[in-house]
């Protein structure tokens, strides 16, 4: 499952290949959309919860509200069966899922005049830490790139040779996941990816309720 | 199992990440993570690293709850959770953790209301609610004054501030004193060594015109900072203790009295006080002397269980499977500004049978 990017996806790998999933972009409704997706998904594929073995979640870059939804949606999922949590860039999904065999990029909207990005030599190999910046200030290192995600198809001056897919799907994470696993390959953490320091401004009047 | 049931809460409305267990009206386990040691140097709650300490400590806390209450998580009849009124992003982590528990285990989810949860937690105290009950809710982001004739169905607004919770007015006054966050117990503490009576602050909404059930704080706080500052202005040194005394005792002057009038023009003998401002001694202490005249019997719980905890929304949950109320779906959302009249959010009626069908499906 991943919430970083507007999508809200889900998607069941047997080991071999994708037997089911489920993807919605809106970008407000993750909380509202993410189980029923995994729901879908399980009836879909006609599995019984108990032969879950794992859990693969998108650990972000991604705007911090909608991305806690699947990192906590996974880490509760997975606690209450008993299975690991394995914890996957969401940048490294998209890559995989854009299988391009050269050099190019990945990025995401971070919101704010922002993008999340990284580059990468090929669809499974990353060649740069996650980051978030604004698009004019990294034009030289993608120069010449190809470029994948919503983040490139949003700033073309940046990234002229933006393209799809634009968000990540839980399919291509769960297949690369699956590639991981088999191969024994690492893991990140099930831990988000913010990449920006908490706003620490003290709202007026949290939380305040006046019922009239 | 519909007697005593048993039920996993979650709270996550605010800057406490609860969990807590509860078989009927028996407080089995009431696991607390607090982020308030970070927010203290903000000198108050930042939502963000709020909804970030939840993120972390949600499994760890569900998990040390399993562990107190030494029951399985396949044991329970349901998990509860806060689905509001508090900070959005904050409530969207134990929204969102409550469903994927119950989805995986295969129970019943209830997502209810943080403030019908504060009253229903007196019964892990002194046993089931009296019906009707009057519950004086006071924190640091509720003042309100609830008739709850059934806590699962109908609780009614009787009044509530009309600007600052009484809890806030706590913390600005302590900032004015430079007394540190969260203020109530520090001025609760300095109160008791001074005179009560020493300065007359304003009493607000006290007028024979005024709404007669409603708060104000706002003046309350602006008048006891201007007398600090004239203090200060004047080179004099400020009397802390008074200052903290004759502040608090206009606060619960007013939350009490209008209590217990409420209580005497509904008729109602039963008077609950919660939230984390009903730990202030001198509230419990004033509205013990008032009650005990106006014949009305007070039920406090100990302070643990009124500030914000899983237990309470675990007793909720627990009280709503016991009366047979439906389940939440499992598109129950987060939201910030659940009415108070919503003591839980059930599903829509047309969404069961899928849900039943998936369930054969998954867990048979
Ligand atoms: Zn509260």
């Amino acid at each position: 499952m991943d919430t970083a990017t507007p999508a809200v996806t889900a998607a069941l790998h047997d080991g071999t290949s994708v037997v089911a999933a489920s993807s919605r972009v809106d970008a407000r409704r993750h909380g509202e959309l993410l189980l029923p997706a995994v729901d879908r998904v399980l009836a879909e594929a006609g599995v019984k919860i108990d032969a879950v073995t794992g859990v693969v979640v998108g650990v972000g870059p991604g705007p911090y509200t909608g991305l806690r939804v699947g990192l906590v949606t996974a880490a509760t999922f997975a606690s209450a069966l008993g299975v690991p949590v394995h914890g996957v860039c969401t940048l490294d999904g998209l890559a995989y899922e854009a299988g391009l065999d050269e050099p190019f990029v990945v990025a995401t909207d971070a919101r704010r005049k922002e993008v999340y990005w990284a580059r990468y030599e090929n669809a499974r190999t990353r060649a740069t830490d996650a980051a978030v910046d604004r698009p004019a200030e990294i034009a030289e290192q993608v120069a010449g790139l190809p470029a994948v995600g919503a983040g490139a198809l949003l700033y073309p001056e940046t990234f002229p040779d933006a393209r799809g897919p634009e968000h990540v799907s839980a399919a291509a994470l769960a297949a690369l996941a699956a590639e991981k696993l088999e191969a024994g390959g690492e893991f990140l953490p099930p831990q988000p990816l913010y990449l920006r320091r908490p706003d620490a401004q003290v709202p007026k009047n949290y939380k305040v309720v006046t019922p009239k | 199992m519909a007697d005593e049931p048993l039920v996993l809460g979650i709270e996550t409305s605010c800057d406490e990440t609860g969990v807590g267990i509860v078989r009927g009206t028996t407080l089995l386990a009431d696991a607390i993570a607090s982020s308030v040691d970070t927010h203290a140097r903000f000198g108050g709650v930042v939502p963000e690293i709020a909804s970030r300490a939840h993120l972390e400590a949600m499994v760890p806390t569900i998990e040390r709850a399993l562990k107190d209450a030494g029951v399985s998580a396949r044991d329970l009849d349901g998990i509860a959770v806060t689905a509001g009124p508090g900070l959005a992003g904050a409530l969207l982590v134990g929204v969102s953790a409550a469903k994927a528990y119950a989805y995986a285990l295969g129970k019943p989810l209830y997502g209810v209301n943080h403030l019908a949860s504060h009253i229903c937690v007196d019964q892990l105290e002194h046993g089931p609610l009296p019906e009707p009950t009057m519950a004086l809710l006071v924190s640091g982001g509720h003042s309100s004054l609830l008739l709850a004739p059934d806590i699962t169905a109908d609780v009614r607004p009787m009044g509530a501030t009309i600007d600052d919770a009484a809890g806030e007015a706590f913390d600005k006054i302590a900032r004015v004193l430079d007394l540190g966050f969260p203020g109530g117990p520090v001025i609760d503490r300095l109160a008791k060594e001074g005179d009560p009576k020493a300065i007359a602050f304003p009493r607000g909404l006290s007028g024979s015109r005024d709404p007669a059930y409603d708060f104000s704080f706002s003046g309350l706080k602006t008048a006891v900072a201007r007398w600090i500052e004239a203090k200060r202005a004047a080179g004099e040194e400020v009397p802390v203790r008074d200052v903290a005394a004759s502040f608090q005792e206009a606060v619960v002057d007013v939350l009490t009295r209008k209590a217990v009038r409420a209580c005497k023009d509904e008729g109602v003998d039963h008077l609950m006080i919660g939230g984390g401002v009903a730990a202030n001694s001198r509230l419990r202490a004033l509205a013990e002397e008032r009650c005990e005249r106006a014949g009305v019997r007070l039920r406090v719980p100990r302070p643990k269980l009124c500030t914000d905890n899983g237990a309470m929304v675990a007793a909720l949950g627990a009280e709503m499977v016991a009366r047979g109320r439906p389940a939440s779906d499992w598109e129950l959302s987060a939201d910030s500004s659940l009415p108070v009249t919503d003591p839980h959010v059930p599903g829509a009626p047309d969404h069961d049978h899928v849900h039943e069908v998936s369930k054969d499906n998954l867990y048979s």
